[in-house]
């Protein structure tokens, strides 16, 4: 029986470029957006809306975030405090802000409370801070779309 | 002058090892993918509350009163009753618009850049009618999308006690 002469079959490439160049914008775009400032935005903390609320165009000089839950207590980091136990944590903020050659007068308390939080719990807390020695203060809020 | 290694895989294919390549490629861009979160634009408002009290005595001719906001709270913590000037208000559209007539938008003297607003605020009152509030005074969007500024300077009034 005569045999079927073999056919040459070419080897089949994967165009892999146009693979990785979507990949490398992935990746690009992914890089752009992460946000690394997340131990300042607790996800507990609901942030009441404002349609004025924009993000500021320069960072303020010693930042220092405190997060009120709905609950009255104090996020300072991953730290729960109770709001006795916020003023400690504030002198020693206050030492190393000046061992780094700062001023505590410029630092700026930056206040993420709950809008379930009770108003009250929030100035106890500004009064806190204002005793401890600080005097600037901005109240966050998330941005809403009027 | 001849160099070393020269001639050496004349025309021969050079084969980049893409496959290592593409692997780390890919544990990138899921590394990216797990962490990613999309978290809404936050702002801020700037409350002016300085560490002494201001000094008894006569006041300046210039300097101008606060306007006070006053915000009642309900069971819950709900808005029972927002004043301005121990006028009630019905909402905060009304307080925004009640602003705009007091200071107007434009500059010049006795404009929003001198006026200051003070709230007093029940203990329980939900914070979220604080921002509201901040923000009926502060401003609003026009039609355009421009903001348009009006009180900047906001402070709070001594805080009240608990259960009132």
């Amino acid at each position: 029986m005569p045999r079927r002469a073999a056919r040459h079959i070419p080897e089949a490439e994967a165009e892999m470029t146009p693979m990785i160049d979507m990949t490398f914008q992935l990746i690009a775009f992914f890089m752009i957006l992460i946000n690394f400032s997340e131990g300042d935005q607790n996800q507990l903390i609901r942030l009441p809306a404002s349609e004025l609320a924009k993000p500021p165009d320069t960072a303020p000089a010693w930042p220092i975030t405190l997060q009120m839950t709905s609950k009255g207590t104090v996020f300072y980091g991953v730290d729960e405090l109770t709001l006795e136990n916020v003023q400690p944590v504030l002198e020693i903020e206050k030492e190393l802000i000046r061992r780094r050659g700062g001023d505590f007068r410029n630092t700026t308390i930056i206040i993420r409370a709950d809008r379930f939080a009770k108003t009250g719990r929030v100035q106890e807390l500004i009064r806190i801070c204002q005793s401890t020695g600080f005097e600037k203060f901005t109240l966050r809020a998330k941005q809403e779309s009027p | 002058m001849k160099f070393r290694g020269s001639g050496k895989h004349v025309g021969g294919k050079i084969e980049l090892m893409m496959t290592p390549m593409i692997d780390v490629v890919f544990q990138l861009l899921t590394f990216f993918i797990m962490t990613f979160k999309i978290v809404a634009p936050e702002g801020d408002f700037f409350v002016k509350m300085p560490l002494s009290a201001p000094s008894a005595g006569v006041p300046s001719d210039l300097q101008l009163p606060p306007i006070k906001v006053r915000m009642t709270a309900g069971p819950g913590g709900e808005l029972a009753g927002l004043y301005l000037s121990e006028r009630r208000l019905a909402n905060f559209n009304e307080l925004r618009e009640q602003i705009r007539a007091l200071v107007g938008d434009s500059g010049g003297p006795g404009s929003a850049g001198d006026a200051e607003v003070e709230l007093d605020c029940d203990y329980d009152l939900r914070y979220e009618y604080v921002i509201r509030a901040i923000t009926a005074v502060s401003g609003y969007v026009s039609p355009d999308g421009q903001i348009v500024r009006l009180i900047e300077k906001i402070k709070f009034a001594p805080p009240r006690s608990e259960g009132i």
